[in-house]
């Protein structure tokens, strides 16, 4: 097989991007969901209606927000409502199709942490916390969740439950009385895990281009389930990889300018 | 009515040892200089509210002038850790830090419902989360109609809220735009305030709708040019992201952050001197 011409980063953020249906209203997180968000923007999904926490509703930047305020993101807006407007009437509200998370660690039902690693009173590592995602998890129609995968970060145990998956499988989330139906897709950079349809538990479903079944059960902390048949994703296509590496290149340059 | 004061003045008549202080500014209008005067008057046993602590709350903390901090996500945007966050939270530098933590849904009700005089606010959150077996305020109720599971947490009353914004008159109306995050409720939330702006106008000229702060709710006005810096002002200058990303090196240990915090805040007498000593640190770096 000949060597990749891309990385396993461009791939996680391209097969990320591909699950964004056009027209659907997005509430994007910053780091890894705003680049494949702005990605799907920019190729399949022009009609994309990306909203940011900080209360921008419709936006289109030209470069990936370094922070989810960035002036760029207001200026370039449908819309720029408040902080409790946009939390009550727009995410609580149920108006938003999809939420898309990044996230610290996650366990075999898509419940993810952001908080601390560790004893949560004596952490080893302080993480930034819950933000908007524990909402965003509960009340968009629809999750998607994107991380890099390791042994690190797909635990046995959460060492904090900070946002809903699938709780404890089953039909656990739908007795929580959950308003949306929670993760439908983790996307990493070895390939894309769904839920059982009656388990919950993540399944192996498809692997990126050169990756093999064995390397994500191996990089998984937990037994991790493979589909009967694991699907081998497209590469790239030329067009994905180069508005993908123009988007990066124009944001480089956005935060690199002199202090 | 407000009373247009210089910034140093404002923070010695209206923010006190162990208040509750709110600094607010959603990435967006962070009063930056207003905190800077707060580490310089050495402000001690502060609680500190606020939804997103970025490096404004880092420097607080790391100057030892916090005792507690209520908040829902602690980063700096984008970069990584707060690193003085961090330490406090991790190993009890400069001193301990009691943490009180939400999510932003629950900080936005909660600054909603001071704003309403309320005692508490209300929302469809928390659900599954392990927040609520940390934080004592964040309680579920079943509402009265459908039986619904709700969230309720206690109204936020900060004795003090300190925000940016872009403009207010001479009578001190104030006028903000852009991302304006939760800076109306949290000053209405508040039994004092103080409201730096980028500039005092002679007429506001505020369309219908805007979000305006009347003079007869802010405490004071103090004119801060560029005093959101490293964050933003919309129509006044962009977002430093360049610092936010040096301020990674620069907080990341003890020490570079106590150098940089004797000569850069200790070490001047205002936010224009502040600036002007960044200035020659890089020029000279």
């Amino acid at each position: 097989m000949p060597e990749a011409s891309y990385s396993a980063d461009e791939m996680m953020t391209i097969a990320a991007a591909r699950m964004i249906r056009n027209g659907a209203s997005l509430f994007v997180g910053i780091g890894l969901p705003s680049a494949a968000a702005n990605l799907a923007r920019l190729t399949h999904a022009p009609e994309t209606v990306l909203i940011y926490e900080s209360g921008t509703i419709g936006t289109r930047p030209s470069v990936l927000p370094l922070s989810i305020g960035d002036g760029e993101l207001a200026e370039t807006a449908d819309a720029v409502v408040s902080v409790p407007e946009m939390f009550a009437y727009w995410l609580q509200g149920g108006r938003i199709d999809l939420g898309f998370l990044g996230a610290a660690q996650i366990d075999r039902f898509a419940n993810i942490n952001t908080t601390v690693i560790g004893e949560y009173r004596k952490p080893s590592t302080r993480l930034p916390g819950a933000g908007g995602a524990p909402e965003i998890a509960t009340c968009c129609k629809e999750v998607l969740i994107t991380l890099r995968h390791s042994k690190r970060a797909f635990v046995n145990k959460l060492d904090f439950l900070t946002s809903s998956g699938h709780m404890e499988g089953g039909d656990s989330r739908e007795r929580m009385q959950l308003p949306g139906k929670g993760p439908t897709a983790v996307i990493t950079d070895l390939g894309v895990l769904t839920p059982d349809p009656v388990t919950r538990e993540l399944t192996l479903t498809s692997v990126h281009p050169g990756v093999t079944a064995e390397k994500v059960v191996e990089n998984t902390g937990w037994p991790l389930k493979v589909a009967p048949v694991v699907e081998t994703l497209a590469p790239p296509s030329e067009n994905e990889l180069r508005v993908l590496r123009e988007l990066n290149e124009r944001t480089r340059r956005a935060h690199t300018e002199q202090v | 009515m407000a009373t247009i004061l210089q910034l140093n003045e404002a923070i010695q008549a209206l923010v006190r040892d162990g208040d509750t202080i709110a600094l607010e500014g959603f990435t967006h209008l962070i009063p930056f200089a207003a905190g800077h005067e707060i580490i310089r008057q050495r402000r001690r046993n502060l609680t500190l509210v606020r939804m997103t602590p970025d490096l404004i709350y880092d420097q607080l903390i790391g100057a030892g002038c916090a005792a507690k901090l209520v908040f829902s996500w602690g980063g700096n945007p984008g970069v990584g850790s707060l690193y003085r966050l961090r330490d406090a939270v991790e190993n009890g530098w400069p001193s301990p830090l009691e943490i009180e933590e939400h999510a932003h849904a629950g900080m936005a009700t909660a600054y909603a419902a001071g704003a309403s005089g309320l005692p508490f606010g209300v929302l469809r959150g928390y659900l599954g989360t392990d927040l609520p077996k940390y934080n004592a305020n964040i309680k579920f109720i079943e509402c009265p109609f459908t039986g619904e599971k709700l969230a309720a947490v206690p109204a936020h009353r900060p004795d003090v809220t300190v925000v940016h914004a872009q403009k207010a008159d001479r009578r001190g109306n104030v006028l903000m735009w852009g991302v304006v995050g939760v800076q109306k409720e949290a000053v209405l939330a508040a039994k004092r305030s103080i409201v730096t702006v980028e500039e005092v106008v002679d007429r506001l000229d505020a369309p219908p709708n805007s979000v305006v702060l009347p003079s007869w709710v802010v405490g004071a006005v103090c004119p801060v040019k560029g005093g959101a810096f490293p964050s933003y002002a919309q129509g006044y200058y962009p977002r430093n992201n360049a610092f936010y990303k040096k301020w990674d090196g620069i907080s990341r240990e003890r020490e570079t952050f106590q150098k940089w915090l004797e000569r850069h805040i200790m070490g001047t007498r205002d936010f224009g001197a502040f600036k002007q000593s960044l200035e020659e640190a890089t020029q000279y770096a």
